[in-house]
C-alpha cells in the first residue's frame, strides 16, 4: 500500500506541491527583517563594540599605564609608552589601538583594573581608508567622552554577574 | 505616387510606431518585472525587499537601470571582441523580435501570420545563440562551461516543448496565435490538457533559464555563468533579455493553456480593455509562479535535469500526444482545416 | 514590387555573401555562426515565396537544432592551424583532382540545364488553392501522395540515431549509478536502526550501519 501510496503522491507531484504551500503560506507572515538604517536590533550590554578611554567623573583620564591590556592583546594591536606627569602621577603618552587587528575578544576591558579601556556599544565605525582604523588616545578619549552615558549604563546593568 | 505614400509610407510609419509602442511597454513591464521578482522573493522569505528608492521601492528598477548605464564596459583581453559585443544583442533583439505575433486582445497583434505559434518556437529555439556566443567569446572557462550547459539543456527541452505545442495545434487545427485563443472560448486547454499544461511550464522554466534549471548561470558555481565577463550595457542587455524571455514565455503559456484575452466564464465582454486587461493578468499570474517556482525550489544537478527532460518529459508528452490524437480521432472532435 | 525585389537582393546577397565567408573565415567558430546567418537569410528567401512553413522548418531544425550542435562541437575542439597546414603540399594533388572532377561535374549539369514543362505553370500558381495555407498544402501532399517517402525517410531517420546510439553507448560496469526509485523509496524503517551501546563495548561489527 506504501508503495502505491508513494506512487500516486509523487505522480501527482505532492511533494513539490507542498513545498509550493509552503512557500505561499510565508507570503503573509511578518517580516522577520529590521529596516537597518533607520531601525536597530536590541543590543545586550555585554556588546564588544568599538573601544572607548573613559574618564572618572571629576574629568581625569582613568588609564594609569599599567599596560595589562597590553600584554593580554591577542592580537598585539595595543601600543602604550608612558611617563610621569608633572604632577607625579602615572599617565600614558601614547595609547594606539588598531583596530585592523582588533579581534573584538574583550581581554582588554577585563584586564583593566580601572575600567578605563571598555568595548562600546557603537558598532558603526567603518571608514575609507586604512589609516582610519589606526586609532590613537586622543580619538579613543573622545569615543570615551561621546559613549561615556551608554558605557556607564551597561557597566552598572552588567554589574550584578560579575 | 499616391500608390507609393498610401501603399508603403503610411503603413511603415504607422507599423513602426506600434513597433516601439509595444518595445517600451515590454521594457517597462521588464524592469518592473524585476521589482516584482526581489519584492516577491523577499515576501516569501519573510524580508522586506527594495524598499527605500521611491514610495514602496517603485523607482528602483530606474536607479539600477542608471547605475548599470554609468559603468564602466569591460572587454577581456582575451576576448573575441566582436562576437562578445553581439551576443547581448541578439539575445535582446530576439527576445523582442518573437513579440511581433502575440495577440494582446482580440484583432491586437502585430503581424497576424499563419505560423504564429511556429515562428515563437523557432525564435525561442535562436536564443541559445545569444548565450552561446557569450560564453565562448568570453574567453573564460566559467562563461564557456555556462553556456554549453545552456545550449545542451534549451535543445533538450525544445524537443518537449515541440510535442506540447503539437497537441495544442491537434485541438486547435491552425497555427495562428489569434485562432488558438478563440478555440479555447468553451474549454481552457489547461482543463483537458492539464499534464502537458504542467510539461511546458516546466520546459518553460528549463527554456528561459530560471530556477530551479538555471545551471547556465549557476551563481554558487559558476560564478554567472555565460555573463560573467560582461559589466555595464552589455550585462543589462542579458537581463533585459532574460526577462522580456519570462515574460514570453508567460505570454505563450497564457495563450496555449489560460485562453489568452478571454474572460473566465464569460464574467466580462471580451472585446477591446477588457480582454487584455484579461491577458495581463493571466501573464501575470503565469510570472508570478515563475517567481514562486524559484522561491521553492533548490537547483537541480545537471544529470538529474537531462533525465527529466529525456526520459521523463520527452516519453510522457509523446505518450500524451498520440493520446489526444486518439481520442480527437475516436471521437470525431477533431476540427478540420482551418 | 519593389520592396520585395529589395528584400529578395538583401537576403540573396548576404546569404551568398556569408556562404562564401563559410569557407574562407580562419576561425572555425566563425565559420559556423556565418552559416547561421545563410541558413536565416535563406528562411527570408522562402519568406518571400510565400512558403512560410519551410521557412519556419528551416530556422527550427536547422539554426535552432542542427547548427547549435555544430557550434557546441566546433567550439570543444582545440584546433591547430599550424598543424593542419602541415600536409598541404603533400596531399594538394589529390586535393586538386578531386576539385577538377568536380568542378567538371558542375560545368556538365549547368551545361545540360533545362527546365521541366511543367515548371512554368506551377511557378505561376505556387499554391494549390488560393484559401488553402501552404502548411495544410504541404501536409496533404506528404500524407497522401508521398507517404511511403515519408515514411521510408522516418525511418531511415530513426535507424540512423538507433546506431549512433548503439555505437557510442557504452555501459562502464564499475560506474555507479544513481538509482532515484530506491533512493526515493527509502524511509525511516529502512534506513534507520537504533541500537542501544553498552558502555565501554561500542557498536559490534556491522552494526547500526546500513
Amino acid at each position: 500500500m506504501a508503495i502505491q501510496d508513494r506512487g500516486i503522491a509523487s505522480v501527482l507531484l505532492a511533494e513539490l506541491v507542498a513545498g509550493l504551500g509552503l512557500t505561499f503560506r510565508y507570503m503573509f507572515k511578518p517580516a522577520a527583517t529590521v529596516n537597518y538604517p533607520h531601525e536597530k536590533g536590541p543590543l545586550s550590554p555585554r556588546f564588544r563594540g568599538e573601544h572607548a578611554l573613559r574618564r572618572y567623573p571629576n574629568g581625569e583620564e582613568r588609564c594609569i599605564a599599567c599596560k595589562l591590556c597590553e600584554a593580554i592583546c591577542p592580537a598585539l594591536a595595543i601600543t602604550i609608552e608612558a611617563e610621569a606627569r608633572e604632577d607625579g602621577s602615572r599617565r600614558t603618552t601614547r595609547y594606539d589601538i588598531d583596530m585592523t587587528k582588533c579581534i573584538y575578544c574583550g581581554f582588554c576591558q577585563e584586564a583593566c583594573p580601572v575600567d578605563a579601556i571598555v568595548e562600546g556599544p557603537n558598532f558603526e565605525f567603518a571608514a575609507e581608508t586604512r589609516e582610519e582604523l589606526f586609532y590613537d588616545k586622543e580619538k579613543l578619549m573622545a569615543n570615551g567622552d561621546r559613549w561615556e552615558e551608554e558605557i556607564a549604563n551597561n557597566i552598572a546593568l552588567d554589574a550584578p554577574y560579575r | 505616387m499616391t500608390d507609393f505614400w498610401s501603399g508603403y509610407f503610411w503603413p511603415t510609419i504607422i507599423t513602426i510606431l506600434e513597433v516601439l509602442l509595444i518595445a517600451v511597454v515590454i521594457a517597462v513591464s521588464m524592469a518592473y518585472l524585476t521589482y516584482f521578482e526581489r519584492k516577491v522573493l523577499a515576501l516569501m522569505q519573510r524580508r522586506k525587499g527594495p524598499n527605500v528608492i521611491g514610495p514602496f521601492g517603485l523607482l528602483q528598477p530606474w536607479a539600477d537601470a542608471v547605475k548599470l548605464i554609468t559603468k564602466e564596459t569591460i572587454i577581456p583581453s582575451g576576448a573575441n571582441t566582436a562576437i562578445f559585443l553581439i551576443a547581448p544583442m541578439v539575445l535582446f533583439t530576439l527576445s523582442l523580435v518573437a513579440w511581433a505575433v502575440i495577440p494582446f486582445g482580440d484583432g491586437m497583434v502585430l503581424a497576424n501570420i499563419n505560423v504564429g505559434i511556429l515562428y515563437l518556437f523557432a525564435i525561442s529555439s535562436l536564443g541559445v545563440y545569444g548565450i552561446i556566443m557569450a560564453g565562448w567569446a568570453s574567453n573564460s572557462k566559467y562563461a564557456f562551461l555556462g553556456g554549453l550547459r545552456s545550449a545542451a539543456q534549451m535543445v533538450s527541452y525544445e524537443v518537449s516543448i515541440g510535442f506540447v505545442l503539437v497537441t495544442v495545434l491537434l485541438c486547435v487545427g491552425s497555427l495562428n496565435l489569434s485562432k488558438i485563443v478563440l478555440a479555447q472560448q468553451h474549454l481552457w486547454f489547461f482543463i483537458p490538457l492539464f499534464p502537458m499544461f504542467i510539461v511546458f511550464f516546466i520546459s518553460g522554466l528549463a527554456e528561459t533559464n530560471r530556477a530551479p534549471f538555471d545551471l547556465p548561470e549557476g551563481e554558487s558555481e559558476l560564478v554567472a555563468g555565460f555573463f560573467v565577463e560582461y559589466s555595464s550595457m552589455s550585462f543589462a542587455l542579458f537581463y533585459l533579455g532574460e526577462y522580456v524571455n519570462m515574460i514570453l514565455m508567460s505570454a505563450m503559456t497564457s495563450i496555449l493553456f489560460l485562453g489568452g484575452w478571454l474572460p473566465p466564464f464569460g464574467i466580462t465582454p471580451a472585446h477591446a480593455p477588457y480582454g487584455t486587461i484579461w491577458f495581463v493578468l493571466k501573464v501575470c499570474f503565469v510570472l508570478f509562479a515563475f517567481l514562486w517556482v524559484r522561491a521553492t525550489f533548490p537547483r537541480y544537478r545537471y544529470d538529474q535535469l537531462m533525465r527529466l527532460g529525456w526520459k521523463v518529459f520527452l516519453p510522457l508528452s509523446l505518450f500524451w500526444l498520440v493520446l489526444t490524437a486518439g481520442v480527437l480521432v475516436w471521437t470525431g472532435w477533431l476540427p478540420v482545416g482551418a | 514590387m519593389i520592396v520585395q525585389a529589395i528584400c529578395f537582393y538583401l537576403f540573396a546577397a548576404v546569404a551568398v555573401a556569408s556562404g562564401v565567408l563559410v569557407i574562407t573565415a580562419r576561425n572555425p567558430v566563425h565559420s559556423v555562426l556565418f552559416l547561421i546567418l545563410a541558413f536565416f537569410n535563406s528562411a527570408g528567401l522562402f519568406v518571400l515565396l510565400g512558403a512560410e512553413f519551410l521557412a519556419m522548418i528551416l530556422v527550427i531544425v536547422y539554426v535552432g537544432a542542427v547548427a547549435v550542435l555544430f557550434l557546441f562541437v566546433v567550439m570543444m575542439l582545440d584546433i591547430d592551424f599550424a598543424k593542419l597546414r602541415e600536409g598541404v603540399v603533400r596531399y594538394l594533388p589529390i586535393g586538386a583532382t578531386v576539385g577538377i572532377i568536380l568542378a567538371v561535374e558542375l560545368i556538365l549539369v549547368f551545361g545540360a540545364w533545362a527546365f521541366a514543362p511543367a515548371v512554368n505553370q506551377s511557378l505561376a500558381a505556387p499554391m494549390p488553392q488560393a484559401h488553402v495555407t501552404n502548411t495544410a498544402a504541404l501536409g496533404d501532399l506528404l500524407y497522401t501522395k508521398y507517404a511511403y517517402a515519408f515514411q521510408a525517410s522516418g525511418v531511415i531517420l530513426l535507424i540512423a540515431m538507433i546506431g549512433a546510439i548503439v555505437l557510442t553507448l557504452r555501459h562502464k560496469p564499475d560506474a555507479r549509478r544513481q538509482n532515484i526509485a530506491e533512493q526515493v523509496s527509502r524511509n525511516r524503517a529502512s534506513a534507520i536502526e537504533l541500537v542501544k551501546v553498552k558502555t565501554g563495548e561500542g557498536v559490534g561489527e556491522g552494526q547500526g550501519v546500513r
